[in-house]
């Protein structure tokens, strides 16, 4: 644990300096995670029940949504989520110079999604005319994948900010837990995504 | 011996030298060094002053509607101060009052029993506190606003609190507030539950851990799980109120129905929020003040667990009058019975404590007996209520509220009371005066049952809750003026005893180290606890681990010696940097929220395009937080060393806490 320890030596799944041998970091965001899958799961509880009861002269879900455009960032997503993974295993080897490319890769996939989003809901309120105040889909809707696109959003300022912060020269090897926190997050997000992918878009197609 | 050094502290070899920091400060005593603190201990006692200066306000407000319905027809309060007085003092005694002071009691006692020098995320700590204080401001500003405070009931039901019914500010600042109360109870709770798993000395094994944090442990989880359920429900209806969505509006599709379920999903979560930390700190009193160990304690431990698992399987039960249908009132009935069986195994085990026990009856003692006793009651009224049928007469009536506050005063609220007074000589070093200690004890016993024993019978005769005032024959009037007599010597109580802790914080007898003969590993520490906590890392070698180290103390104080040179041999006793930027990030979500909840939606004739003074403000806000969070994390988690001499005192030039000094 003397700072002058050969790199070779860090294991990157054992910290010990704490009871469990699992970084403080880790168990943060395993637990906040868990916290997070609550506040998504009465969002699209919400939804779920919602659904089950259109006011009549709504639109309905199949009239709007446009599944290959959705299932297109849904791909790009996932791929995020590669890279993501490959950027958390180049800094666990101290190689910084892939994990940047990695990370950049990563937040450019987030910017594709958040793009689509964007003129997702954009062609749904100018074109479909469904907004968040005229019927319950669109409030359940916006506010469902709104926040979902927050998540995403934080997620790639996170990304960005972890980005820059490796030019600073601080983030080396033995930082591998703050990008691998990080990258928790990352593929919960998309994790949520999947959900909300069946949930609200495939299911309208059963 | 790994495992006593903090992994954040490890010196960062050349780059600690050249820290991305703007600002360290370093005051350790004085207005900036509180603002700035990130000692467990600190922000345990502000979550505590905070706590009692909440019990001032939310008994005045109590005092405010015993006043009011002493005599029938009375006219103190019109009827829609009522609705203030009772919707901000459930609100404050919930929110700001019992989760304070149990997140005082866990911030000061728990790290300290596991044998820790600070919690994991000790500015995520500091963090916690201030955004606890600013929710506390926001869902109090409507006091000193024409808007006027909250009036929609604790439980804020959907449809009254949408824009139609309530379009004043009121419920934006409630709403707003208790998001921002939920945001800081989760990220306290998170630092909680990673402290316990991972900050335990060695030799702390789980099934060693003293009762409390056990206790402290389950309802972390409870808090983390429950708490987002609130705040969907909060964020939905701020969404129906900020931007006219229809998720509680019904004549677009909306079920007010939904605010009911998400509220008690996380409602019945939170009343064992409130209890578990009392729970917890009876099984430290008892065992200590019958000089025997716990009774039971694995069935204590477990019985814990399985009343926060069996408390989110039971939300229904506040709605068996909404219409839920036979089966689900059915089995929410039962599984609301089935909690009743792990709380009365609790129950016979703290009996189990007593019996045979050399009983001290001293002032925490009092405190935790009656506790015992009170809450008993409050728990048999609360199976009646398990059965539908009778629920269906009991709802909405005085007998809830009889129940309810047996569970929360004679339950939590005395155990944080006998809690204050028992650890008070580790916090202060000082001790409070026995006399005083018990007549308060006597005073708040006797005022509390004269207050809310009559409330029983007044609801089985139908007095109805919440409602301002009622004529003089329907029989309630010497019930309800016996409850306001008892009220005002509740009162009377509880203004002995706080005039007693500050007394005694300031002039009360100095007290030696571990004055109870405890049994716990914080009373092994001298008071008041020093900075740093522990000398050395203690190794903990039994379930009582003070109690063992007082009958060793030859091998205790040489495995001390060993630890303590270990720990030199790392540079010294790591403490953490304080830091500027958790207090910073409150104070933007603080101005955030005002933006939100609090400034007018502008004219649209003055301010015709998206910037208005209301999006002005909360996004000026934002960037206060954004900017304080990005600082918060360039400038690090480092520390610094410190070196102590014989007497514990820490030695010269370490004290200003100079990068110099650790690396």
């Amino acid at each position: 644990m003397s700072s002058d320890a050969p790199a070779a030596t860090i294991d990157h799944h054992f910290d010990p300096t704490t009871s469990t041998g699992i970084p403080n970091k880790k168990i943060l965001m395993w637990a906040f995670l868990a916290s997070d899958c609550m506040f998504f799961g009465c969002l699209i509880s919400t939804h779920l029940i919602y659904r089950l009861h259109p006011p009549p002269g709504t639109l309905a879900p199949r009239q709007v949504f446009s599944i290959e455009l959705t299932s297109f960032s849904t791909f790009i997503l996932l791929m995020s989520s590669l890279m993501m993974a490959l950027a958390v295993n180049a800094i666990q080897k101290g190689n910084l110079k892939s994990m940047r490319w990695s990370l950049l890769t990563t937040i450019f996939f987030g910017c594709i999604f958040l793009g689509c989003q964007v003129y997702e809901f954009r062609n749904f309120v100018f074109e479909k005319h469904l907004t968040i105040t005229n019927s319950i889909l669109g409030s359940t809707f916006f506010t469902l994948t709104g926040t979902h696109g927050l998540h995403v959003l934080v997620g790639v300022i996170w990304l960005t900010g972890m980005l820059l912060y490796s030019f600073t020269g601080r983030l080396t090897e033995r930082q591998a837990i703050d990008v691998e926190s990080m990258g928790l997050y990352w593929h919960f997000v998309d994790i949520v995504w999947i959900v909300i992918f069946t949930a609200v878009y495939l299911l309208e197609y059963i | 011996m790994e495992a006593i050094a903090k992994s954040d502290f490890v010196p960062k070899g050349e780059q600690a030298a050249k820290p991305l920091v703007l600002w360290r400060p370093m005051a350790k005593a004085g207005v900036l060094s509180w603002l700035t603190t990130v000692d467990h201990k600190r922000i345990g006692f502000l979550y505590g002053i905070s706590g009692l200066f909440f019990l001032l306000v939310g008994g005045v407000e109590a005092l405010l509607i015993r006043v009011q319905l002493a005599v029938p027809n009375n006219t103190f309060l019109t009827s829609a101060q009522y609705s203030e007085m009772f919707t901000m003092h459930g609100t404050t005694m919930i929110f700001l009052v019992v989760m304070p002071i149990g997140a005082a009691f866990f911030n000061f006692v728990m790290p300290l029993q596991i044998g820790a020098r600070d919690v994991a995320f000790p500015r995520l700590n500091a963090f916690s506190f201030w955004t606890f204080l600013v929710g506390a401001i926001i869902v109090n500003l409507g006091w000193f606003m024409k808007a006027g405070a909250p009036d929609a009931g604790w439980v804020g039901y959907t449809p009254l609190t949408t824009r139609t019914f309530t379009p004043t500010h009121a419920i934006d600042m409630w709403v707003m507030g208790l998001q921002l109360l939920g945001v800081a109870s989760i990220a306290a709770a998170l630092n909680f539950i990673v402290t316990i798993i991972n900050l335990r000395a060695p030799g702390m094994t789980m099934m060693r851990l003293p009762v409390f944090t056990w206790m402290t442990l389950f309802t972390s989880f409870l808090i983390i799980l429950s708490f987002p359920a609130i705040t969907i429900a909060l964020i939905e209806l701020m969404m129906d109120r900020l931007f006219g969505t229809n998720f509680f509006e019904v004549s677009n599709g909306g079920l007010p129905i939904l605010w009911q379920h998400l509220f008690w999903i996380f409602g019945h979560p939170e009343v064992y929020i409130l209890i578990l930390p009392a729970m917890g700190i009876i099984s430290e009193i008892l065992p200590t003040f019958s000089r025997k160990p716990l009774f039971g304690y694995p069935i204590v431990v477990f019985s814990g667990a399985s009343i926060g698992l069996l408390g989110f399987g039971v939300w229904s039960h506040h709605m068996f009058t909404s219409g839920l249908g036979t089966v689900a009132t059915a089995a929410f009935a039962l599984m609301t019975m089935a909690i009743a069986v792990p709380t009365g195994v609790k129950i016979f085990n703290w009996i189990g404590t007593l019996w045979g026990g050399h009983l001290s009856m001293r002032t925490p003692m009092m405190f935790a007996l009656g506790f015992l006793w009170m809450f008993m009651i409050g728990g048999f009224s609360g199976v009646m209520h398990a059965a539908a049928p009778a629920d269906l007469q009991q709802h909405g009536s005085y007998f809830i509220v009889a129940h309810f506050h047996y569970v929360l005063i004679g339950g939590s609220l005395f155990a944080l009371l006998a809690g204050i007074q028992y650890w008070f000589p580790l916090m202060f070093g000082r001790r409070v005066s026995e006399f005083w200690g018990k007549m308060s004890f006597w005073l708040v016993f006797i005022g509390f049952n004269a207050t809310f024993f009559p409330m029983h019978f007044l609801g089985l005769e139908g007095m109805p809750r919440r409602t301002y005032t009622y004529d003089g024959n329907m029989g309630w009037n010497l019930g309800n003026l016996i409850s306001s007599v008892g009220a005002f010597i509740l009162a009377a109580g509880v203004g002995v005893y706080l005039v007693t802790i500050v007394y005694t914080y300031f002039r009360g007898a100095r007290t030696t180290r571990d004055p109870w003969d405890a049994r716990t590993l914080e009373w092994s520490l001298q008071n008041p606890v020093p900075e740093y906590n522990f000398r050395a890392i203690p190794t903990v070698h039994a379930r009582d681990g003070w109690w063992y180290e007082k009958r060793h103390s030859a091998e205790i104080e040489r495995e001390a010696g060993e630890h303590a040179k270990a720990e030199d041999a790392h540079g010294g006793i790591h403490m953490p940097f304080q830091s500027i930027y958790p207090f910073l990030a409150s104070v933007g979500i603080l101005v955030g929220a005002i933006g939100t909840a609090v400034v007018d939606r502008a004219d649209p004739a003055l301010y015709p395009g998206f910037w208005g003074p209301k999006i002005a403000v909360t996004l000026a806000g934002g960037a206060i937080m954004f900017v304080s969070v990005v600082l918060w994390s360039l400038e690090g988690c480092e520390g610094y060393h410190i070196h102590l001499n014989d007497d514990g005192s820490v030695k010269g030039d370490d004290a200003r806490g100079g990068y110099a000094a650790g690396h």
